[in-house]
């Protein structure tokens, strides 16, 4: 640093914050641009402010009409849940299983180039969906009821555990792979003794995340008549049984929970 | 398959450790014997349903895009919803985050009434929620960001307070030793320490909220899925096609998005 | 003028970690504290602007007994009240100049704190005093892209933005390479001198303590047992120093044992 910049630092009086963008043009493009984005997407609303200013009312009747909640149909409750619980373990290890061929299709290390992009697409296809498109789709295909459920939580189980367990695979010793090959062994007897093995305490973290999550999307995809808790949410609704509609949330918040504290336990004591 | 595999590993354990294996094995079992047997389905339609699907299938293609300009409409208006919901959730999180957290909240009363929210908010799903606001505002737009607002106040209220709670504490304590109060200490020792997390928290849910506004159509509340629900009832399947495909493109094109930002924000 | 009675700290389970501790500090002179660790040198200092709470006792810093301030009044005081620390403590994320300009949040209104708009004068007595240490060249680089020594002056430049009426230092150099070490404890020295400024330094380097400062206190846990100029600190008084353990010191109401009859030589 010359005598100069020093002197020069010593009489400044002004700073400024770099800013986050160095470039004003862009700095202030962008800025403007965000702002113009919101101020038109919220003036653009269509709101129809009539409907909305009856929401206060209606709000204050739907909660009148919830309170307090019903347990009156509590066989009803029992066995949405029971149907949902169903849905959760057939759809888990429906996608679980399927899962191990399409994650070690998607896995970069084990799979040729061609199986590879199919075994992508299929995941990303998978993944792109709600689990409430798929649920309708089937609904439309195999018509109302839990088997639907099962088949939407299945595509749901694909789009995530297959990608991690490829994202496993990829990770995996390959030492230990080049080991068995070396003594000669054939593809299968690799797999089961090299390759298993590694990917197995992973798998099984998953699976039990699956379930839990799995239940949690049963209660979801009835809405649109994928069988469970859900259609029974639904109903209710429909028949403006408000109060029975309330009792059904909380028990599943309840559910949920306490599924999520059982799983989490179970992951920790695993691990 | 993977059957094969444990004989391999039972050797390992203890006698005790083989019982409690057996016993969840045999556990499992008699779980999934139950669901099997007790679900509701007519097995007729199972075993149906592989010509069923194909058969749908078959009816989508070729996909229909003689609506693809009505679809792109609808699309652009289902990523408004995702926007708007999203930069309106974030903030009103901000507090409920500052609130929730053990390290910043004023007193005890306000930690409950910052954790409940949190709670409330996360264990009631978008779409529970887009019903709930259907039933109050009608159907629309309007029930839909409110719903998905609803939901992520929750997510990003919870990681943010987490963020929170994990500060490196030592400039906090600087600054309380120069006599700041405590109002600046938080905008000049807290704030800076979670922005990277609001960031990376924001554009998560963002992205997330893109795949949730597109269903919210399905139970009235505007977006994409009511296009979608619209060709289904009418079974115009060519066009089913098409809003699935568009809605794949979203979906990717939201990934790319928020991949991009997350590299240039953090 | 820095006057410490009777000063008594208990935490929340045991013994006192500081027991009936007396300690004066007059004019503008560099004063060391030593001692081995755990004997209540970071205690001290942090009762002195109450980061820690001081059981009972008086601690008066230039006629106010800060001991007995409420928390708006206490806020005022610390403002007076200079800190650095040993690991710097300051906001990576944020930038050198905000850095420097956070020792003055106690008196900036929040608008400017918010909106960056430091006031002129504030801004420029940024630069000179980052000028003396060597460091104006970095007020727009954030504080992570430094070194520990550069880290470290930055910390100083925010104590001394706050125009303390005295500068507390927590082993300023300890997280520091020998030769920053020695540039830090210099540049205390200096500033000392310059802004007619007390320093209170915590240190377990005795060589660069007898080096840079013009007083030495020995504490053995929780008293104060060696004060006294650096030419007196002989081996005897380094050995009593560093002897001893906490249970004998801090348990029973021992007779206070004192080296060579030097407490209370105050160097000024
Ligand atoms: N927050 C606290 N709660 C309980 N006990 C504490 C706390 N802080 C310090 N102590 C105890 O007080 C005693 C003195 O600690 P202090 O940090 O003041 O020592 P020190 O002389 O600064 O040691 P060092 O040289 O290692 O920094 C120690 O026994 C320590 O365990
Ligand atoms: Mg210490």
């Amino acid at each position: 640093m010359s005598k100069a910049d020093t002197q020069k630092q010593l009489v400044r009086d002004t700073w400024q914050k770099p800013p986050f963008i160095a470039n004003p043009y862009i700095r202030w493009g962008v800025i403007i641009a965000v702002l113009v984005y919101f101020g038109f997407t919220l003036v653009n609303l269509p709101i129809d402010w009539n409907r909305a200013s009856q929401g206060l009312t209606r709000a204050a009747r739907i909660f009148n009409g919830a309170w307090p909640p019903s347990f009156e149909r509590g066989g009803l409750l029992l066995n949405g849940f029971l149907e949902s619980l169903k849905i959760a373990i057939l759809a888990t290890v429906g996608g679980v299983v399927l899962s191990i061929p399409i994650a070690f299709m998607a896995a970069r290390n084990v799979a040729i180039k061609p199986v590879y992009f199919l075994g992508r697409a299929i995941i990303i296809v998978a993944r792109s969906f709600h689990p409430v498109i798929v649920a309708i789709i089937f609904v439309k295909a195999v018509g109302f009821g839990p088997f639907a459920g099962v088949l939407t939580l299945i595509v749901y189980s694909v789009g995530f555990v297959a990608k991690m367990l490829a994202e496993r695979i990829e990770e995996i010793d390959f030492g230990q792979v080049e080991a068995m090959r070396s003594v000669g062994a054939p593809f299968l007897s690799t797999l089961i003794y090299a390759v298993f093995p590694q990917i197995m305490p992973r798998q099984i973290g998953l699976t039990i995340y699956q379930l839990d999550s799995n239940l949690r999307a049963s209660a979801v995809v009835g809405i649109v008549g994928a069988g469970g808790i859900g259609a029974t949410l639904a109903n209710a609704f429909g028949r403006y049984d408000y109060d029975f509609a309330l009792t059904i949330t909380l028990v599943i918040i309840g559910v949920i929970l306490v599924s999520e504290a059982i799983s989490g336990q179970i992951r920790k004591s695993i691990k | 398959m993977s059957m094969e595999i444990f004989p391999e590993q039972w050797a390992r354990f203890t006698p005790r450790q083989r019982i409690l294996r057996y016993t969840f094995f045999l556990l499992s079992a008699v779980i999934l014997y139950w669901s099997v047997t007790s679900i509701d389905v007519i097995w007729e339609w199972v075993w149906d349903s592989p010509r069923q699907m194909g058969d749908l299938f078959s009816r989508m293609v070729p996909p229909d895009t003689r609506n693809l300009s009505s679809i792109l409409m609808v699309l652009w208006e289902t990523v408004n919803i995702a926007t708007l919901a999203t930069a309106i959730a974030v903030l009103i999180s901000l507090p409920v985050a500052y609130m929730a957290a053990q390290n910043t909240t004023p007193n005890k009363a306000t930690l409950w009434i910052g954790r409940f929210i949190l709670v409330s908010s996360r264990s009631i799903n978008t779409i529970i929620w887009a019903l709930l606001f259907v039933a109050i505002f009608g159907p629309g737009i309007i029930a839909g960001i409110v719903a998905i607002m609803f939901r992520s106040i929750g997510f990003v209220g919870k990681l943010l307070g987490e963020a929170i709670e994990e500060i490196d504490h030592k400039p906090v304590e600087a600054l309380e030793a120069t006599g700041a109060s405590r109002f600046k200490v938080i905008m000049y020792a807290i704030v800076p320490q979670v922005m990277p997390t609001f960031w990376a928290v924001s554009i998560l849910r963002w992205d997330i909220n893109l795949r949730e506004s597109t269903v919210l159509g399905l139970v009235g509340a505007g977006g994409i899925g009511v296009m979608l629900q619209g060709a289904i009832d009418t079974f115009n399947w060519q066009e089913v096609a098409t809003i699935l495909l568009a809605i794949i493109v979203l979906v990717i094109v939201g990934e790319v998005i928020s991949a991009w930002l997350r590299r240039k924000i953090l | 003028m820095l006057k410490i009675t009777d000063l008594v700290k208990r935490y929340d389970t045991g013994q006192p970690v500081l027991k009936n501790l007396n300690l004066e500090i007059k004019g503008e002179s560099v004063v060391s504290i030593i001692g081995s660790s755990g004997a209540g040198k970071s205690t001290l200092l942090r009762c002195i602007n109450r980061l820690v709470e001081p059981s009972s006792g008086q601690i008066q810093l230039n006629g106010t007994d800060l001991t007995s301030l409420n928390r708006s009044q206490l806020r005022k005081a610390r403002h007076k009240i200079g800190m650095v620390f040993q690991s710097f403590n300051l906001i990576d994320r944020l930038t050198v100049m905000e850095n420097v300009q956070s020792g003055r949040l106690g008196s900036l209104p929040t608008w400017r704190a918010i909106a960056r708009k430091y006031p002129k004068e504030d801004i420029r007595r940024a630069y000179e005093l980052m000028d003396r240490v060597g460091i104006a060249h970095y007020a727009d680089k954030r504080a992570d892209e430094l070194s520990g020594g550069e880290r470290q002056r930055v910390g100083v430049v925010r104590a001394l933005m706050q125009e303390p009426e005295i500068l507390l230092a927590d082993e300023p150099t300890a997280s520091l390479d020998p030769k920053t070490s020695e540039q830090i404890m210099g540049l205390l020295r200096d500033l000392s001198r310059e802004f007619a400024l007390p320093v209170l330094i915590n240190i377990h380097n005795v060589t660069e303590a007898k080096e840079y400062t013009d007083r030495i206190v020995g504490m053995r846990y929780g008293r104060i047992i060696f004060d006294a100029l650096p030419s007196d600190l002989d081996k005897d008084a380094m050995d009593s120093i560093y002897s001893g353990t906490p249970a004998a010191d801090r348990g029973a109401d021992v007779q206070q044992s004192t080296v060579s009859g030097d407490v209370g030589a105050v160097a000024t």
